[in-house]
């Protein structure tokens, strides 16, 4: 029973192959161009589950389950291309049931206890990426398999040949908004905030007088504040730089305020004790204790900076720019241009968090939160 | 001042009142006391009694309210400023960020030390507390025990004379806690700084001190202050003597008066 548990999902990809074979070919009988080789994807979907049942441990099993699930997904897709919107039930069936089978091969990799750092570096990436290429393969499977129409979803298959096509203006956009206005305004807005803490910290006139006028700042909406700040500086990055730094501010004051006050009474009176003055304080103890809430912001501004880069450039920009581009490539039906630009910034987004996420690590090393207890 | 040259703290009169919303809280009241230069002395009583608060006006950490006091001759801010002292709280209250070594390091750096010098007093010192090894690990990566004696380290670092102790070992077990008081006695014979150590427990006021200083709470006071007959040598054995003994057993006649005096 016990096993049977275990082994859920490839027992029912077996019993869902088995109803897909019963239900063969994979096309619709008016296809343009009917696939054959069902019945042969179907046997090495059968092959994969009798062979990894009759195995042990996490390893090899999750070897057959990787080739068992990926080797017919990429035979199922191969099968679409002049068959769009003509697959038949027996084709999503057996997408389903490699699907399991990936899952499987997940569940058995995530069992595996990696006993160097570079397996365990590896594993680390192998088990998202397994993931992230099924959200893929089911995507393309779905719209092409089905037909949906391009104009909702387009294929990421569509997409990746548009990114191919297109390089030099996507580089074009991603010079004018990531490295021009996100890394400028964020890099200003970030250390402006910083500054505006420790003197808030130092005269008190400011923390009362300025921090409430900061939170009403923020609650501004950059809907709003956007194109006034193209009338402002003008249609090139700029104005952009101007709305990063606005969104980017109060979060790195905010957090700096409340990082200022986390150092505990005790250590306090210890600086006290060494008859510290204040900037040693400050640098010896309370920035270092204030960092994982500096790092907090750095993270929290990293998206928004992209979020408020992106958006400002639907008011106004010349004619370059991954929010220029959104807002026109949409206008002329271009959605897989589109898709494009926001694969792009999802990739430059998670490489920014990812960076600062890495800085965080090497900085904040002996806080619980990062060294585990 | 009216002071002898040899003494190291002195109180007259010395009163300490809390402002707070349910009204005065009277923290100290008329303590007077003289703590010479080279004692070991010991204050205990229930908590409440004021003896936190009474090492935290020596060392400037709290004024007092009423009375007079003075560290070295000076007001306890000027002690303070001159840094004439070192101060090991309840807890080690070492920085994470920090290794031992340069958690010893933390308050040269304050004062202004060259690094050559550093170095050298981070060695002298964590050989003082036996953990000599450990400068590269951070605080995180050693037993309470051995934080604690690295927080010890850190107030002898930069030679104060006089050695200030918030009930440093109260959160560790009795072993530990019996081989820490054994070393600090070494430690006191060796450095022949002057300790005020704040305690709840008997026999480690006993076993420490050449003078015993028992506090009563609300207000609080000073009931007793008891010299201690013991030899300056001390095994642990010696908390089996008569003699010991007795001093302890005065110990708690003085807290139970001044407990009695409460109900």
């Amino acid at each position: 029973m016990k096993r049977l548990q275990h082994n859920w999902q490839p027992l029912l990809a077996g019993v869902i192959t088995a109803i897909a074979a019963a239900r063969l070919p994979l096309t619709l009988p008016e296809a343009a161009n009917p696939v054959q080789g069902g019945m042969m994807i179907a046997l090495v979907l059968l092959a994969a589950v009798t062979l990894m049942l009759t195995l042990e441990g996490p390893i090899p099993r999750a070897a057959v389950l990787f080739v068992g699930a990926h080797l017919p997904a990429g035979l199922l897709l191969a099968g679409l291309s002049g068959n769009e919107g003509q697959m038949s039930t027996a084709f999503f069936l057996m997408i389903a049931a490699s699907w399991l089978l990936a899952w499987a091969c997940v569940s058995e990799l995530s069992q595996i206890e990696p006993r160097s750092t570079a397996a365990s570096w590896f594993l680390r990436l192998l088990i998202p990426a397994i993931f992230g290429a099924w959200i893929l393969v089911i995507w393309e499977a779905a719209t092409r398999g089905a037909g949906i129409p391009f104009i909702l979803l387009p294929p990421p298959s569509a997409i990746a040949a548009r990114i191919a096509g297109s390089l030099p203006i996507l580089w074009a956009d991603v010079r004018q908004t990531i490295f021009k206005a996100v890394l400028i305004g964020y890099v200003i807005g970030c250390a402006a905030g910083f500054v505006v803490a420790i003197l808030a910290d130092r005269f008190a006139f400011l923390r009362r007088g300025l921090i409430p006028v900061g939170n009403m700042v923020s609650a501004l909406p950059i809907i709003g504040v956007a194109p006034i700040m193209v009338m402002w500086f003008g249609f090139d990055w700029q104005s952009k730089a101007a709305v990063v730094i606005i969104m980017t501010f109060f979060p790195m004051l905010v957090n700096t305020v409340a990082g200022l006050s986390a150092a505990g009474s005790m250590e306090r009176d210890l600086m006290r004790s060494y008859a510290s003055d204040y900037w040693q304080t400050l640098v010896k103890l309370r920035l270092p204790a204030a960092m994982p809430f500096i790092f907090n912001a750095l993270k929290i501004n990293s998206t928004l900076a992209l979020i408020g880069a992106i958006v400002a450039e639907f008011f106004g920009t010349p004619i370059v720019g991954m929010g220029f581009r959104i807002s026109t490539e949409i206008g002329r039906m271009n959605v897989d241009m589109v898709w494009a630009e926001i694969a792009v910034a999802a990739l430059i987004g998670s490489v920014f968090y990812g960076v600062v996420a890495l800085a965080e690590r090497a900085t904040t090393f002996w806080h619980p939160s990062i060294r585990g207890g | 001042m009216t002071a002898s040259s040899s003494s190291v703290v002195s109180a007259r009169k010395l009163g300490l009142t809390f402002e707070t919303n349910d009204g005065p809280v009277h923290a100290l009241s008329d303590v007077d006391l003289e703590v010479r230069k080279g004692d070991f002395v010991s204050f205990i009583g229930p908590s409440g009694c004021g003896k936190t608060t009474f090492l935290r006006v020596i060392a400037d950490l709290e004024k007092a309210t009423a009375g007079e006091i003075s560290v070295n001759g000076m007001t306890p801010e000027e002690a303070r400023k001159s840094r004439s002292y070192g101060y090991v709280f309840q807890a080690p209250a070492l920085y994470p960020w920090r290794t031992i070594e340069k958690n010893i390091a933390l308050p040269l750096e304050i004062m202004g030390h060259s690094a050559e010098e550093r170095r050298r007093r981070i060695e002298r010192t964590l050989d003082l507390v036996n953990l000599t090894g450990f400068g590269k690990k951070y605080p995180w990566q050693l037993s309470g025990g051995m934080q604690q004696r690295a927080s010890i380290a850190r107030a002898l670092a930069f030679d104060a004379d006089l050695l200030l102790m918030d009930e440093p070992f109260g959160a560790l077990d009795e072993i530990v806690r019996d081989h820490l008081n054994a070393q600090l006695l070494k430690l006191w014979a060796r450095t022949e700084k002057t300790i005020c150590f704040v305690t709840h427990s008997i026999p480690e006021a006993v076993y420490l001190s050449t003078k015993i200083v028992v506090m009563s709470p609300r207000p609080g006071r000073v009931t007793d202050v008891i010299e201690s007959t013991l030899p300056a040598e001390r095994p642990l054995e010696i908390r089996e003597t008569p003699e010991f003994l007795e001093i302890a057993h005065r110990v708690r006649e003085g807290l139970r008066a001044g407990h009695s005096y409460e109900e």
